[in-house]
């Protein structure tokens, strides 16, 4: 494992195996126990650096360093020195001159954690940067596809919806490809980035034609906060062509799995009976990625790498 | 303890043959059957089903086992096995370095109010078995616990002893005590390696 984990391509399959393998682990020592809270990173301090607003991701994280028993400061940039002018730099800095071993950090700029990890002498982890990246969703993500299904090697995955401002999408088709799962992008052309024909996927334009070949269909939340320019005639028509509704859940396969990285447009992206059906995993991905941060952390903090 | 004075180290070689290592395992296993009969008098099944036998990995699981199928045959009661994981309730970690997480893997009837056998293979500094007894007081509240081990080779850096011992080996510090168990390495054997003087 390298030092911070600023992309999914920080991981190589080994690394990103032994993520889920030590999540798994951890699911299982914790389970059914009264108390759910490991002794291992007493005495580390973990700074949630958050510049963009964030329910689970930050929550989770700090949950995650919690069971692990380190200390953790949350940081948001409302209401902080941030608002004074502040540099993301000096704002490092002197989080660090008080003691953090890691920082996790959230920000609306591509590429701030990478400039982060230059600063400081602790671990990075990025929890989501501007359009670019947010990895710990990622491998929440495969090890909850590899729990459902068993396997990622040959699962065939169906992205969909706003690709071109999702870190989300990202973060999944690097982290996915790496373990083995083939991923098609599905999306309208204006919601698909520039380049979008290097990435390890297939692309398809229609929603349909996917969905019978598809072991895991993956819904993107449309960033109505992105949606500075016209990329689709309107909401009713986007939800026509690429929202998934009942009559196209049974479209898939018996044993297929529908995901969202949250939070969700109930009606837009996603149906509501969808959202709640067996097939889901919305919930459960929220749960795992707990777990899956507590093997990070771990992995990350838990003294030199061998 | 006294036999454990430096100088009175052995020179490399094979400590226990895979005869040797079965042989001491069925004595442990005795061991075990006479202490909980002892524990419980009059109990029809020898205080034995109040036991669990809870591994350390890597090689305490598989020993654990092999201790568990050893009482069965011999008294006919089947005895709960379990693995116990002290990965993450290690005080070395910053000096180590992370490793890979092993299963924890309790029977269904947990550890509360019964008697905890501790099966690890090599009882050196001791730390080991202070992670693993942190790791059990998360697990529940056993009765009582002990500690089993193949092999004993002194320099203790904390007061735990162990009530089962396989074989008791003086060690210099420079030297490694290599359990290998059919399981996990294709044959049993335990040899001392290096640090001759």
């Amino acid at each position: 494992m390298k030092r911070h984990l600023l992309e999914a391509a920080d991981l190589d399959r080994a690394d990103a195996t032994l993520v889920l393998d030590t999540a798994a682990q951890i699911d299982a020592a914790l389970a059914g126990r009264e108390v759910k809270k490991l002794p291992t990173l007493r005495g580390r301090t973990v700074v949630n650096l958050f510049y963009e607003d964030s329910t689970r991701t930050r929550i989770s994280f700090e949950l995650a360093a919690k069971r692990l028993s380190a200390d953790v400061i949350n940081f948001s940039a409302k209401g902080s020195s941030v608002s004074k002018g502040e540099s993301l730099k000096d704002t490092a800095l002197t989080l660090e001159a008080m003691g953090s071993d890691a920082i996790v950090v959230r920000h609306s700029a591509s590429g701030a954690p990478h400039r982060l990890a230059h600063w400081v002498r602790g671990s990075v982890v990025n929890a989501g940067d501007g359009t670019h990246e947010h990895p710990t969703q990622a491998l929440l993500d495969a090890y909850t596809v590899r729990r459902r299904l068993g396997r990622l090697e040959g699962v065939r995955v169906a992205i969909v919806g706003d690709v071109l401002h999702s870190r989300v999408a990202r973060s999944n088709v690097r982290l996915l490809h790496t373990l083995g799962a083939e991923v098609t992008l599905v999306a309208p052309p204006t919601l698909l980035p520039v380049g979008v024909g290097s990435w390890p996927a297939e692309v398809s334009y229609g929603l349909d034609p996917v969905l019978p070949k598809s072991d895991v269909v993956m819904m993107l939340r449309v960033q109505a906060e992105r949606m500075h320019a016209s990329f689709f005639p309107s909401a009713r028509e986007y939800s026509r062509r690429y929202g998934l509704d009942a009559p196209r859940m049974a479209a898939l396969p018996d044993d297929a799995i529908v995901m969202h990285p949250g939070p969700m447009n109930r009606g837009m992206e996603i149906a509501a009976d969808v959202a709640d059906s067996a097939r889901s995993t919305i919930v459960e991905q929220v749960g795992n990625g707990v777990s899956v941060r507590m093997a990070v952390l771990y992995l990350l903090l838990g003294g030199g790498v061998q | 303890m006294a036999e454990h004075a430096l100088g009175s180290a052995p020179a490399t070689g094979v400590l226990l043959s895979a005869a040797d290592v079965t042989r001491v395992v069925d004595r442990m296993a005795h061991q075990l059957i006479e202490r909980a009969a002892a524990a419980s008098p009059g109990a029809p099944d020898g205080g034995l089903s109040d036991l669990v036998l809870v591994g350390i990995p890597t090689r305490g699981a598989p020993l654990a086992r092999r201790l568990a199928a050893r009482v069965e045959a011999f008294s006919g009661i089947p005895v709960d096995v379990g693995t116990v994981d002290i990965t993450l309730y290690r005080d070395d970690l910053r000096r180590q370095g992370v490793r890979a997480l092993e299963p924890t893997l309790l029977p269904a009837a947990g550890i509360e109010g019964r008697l905890v056998v501790l099966v690890d293979d090599v009882l050196f500094s001791g730390r080991s078995v202070r992670a693993a007894l942190d790791a059990l007081r998360d697990l529940g509240r056993p009765r009582a616990v002990r500690l089993a081990v193949l092999v004993d080779r002194g320099h203790r850096e904390l007061p735990i002893r162990a009530d089962y011992v396989g074989k008791n080996v003086p060690t210099s510090l420079t030297q490694q005590v290599k359990v290998r168990l059919t399981e996990i390495d294709g044959a049993d054997e335990v040899v001392l390696l290096g640090g001759e003087r």
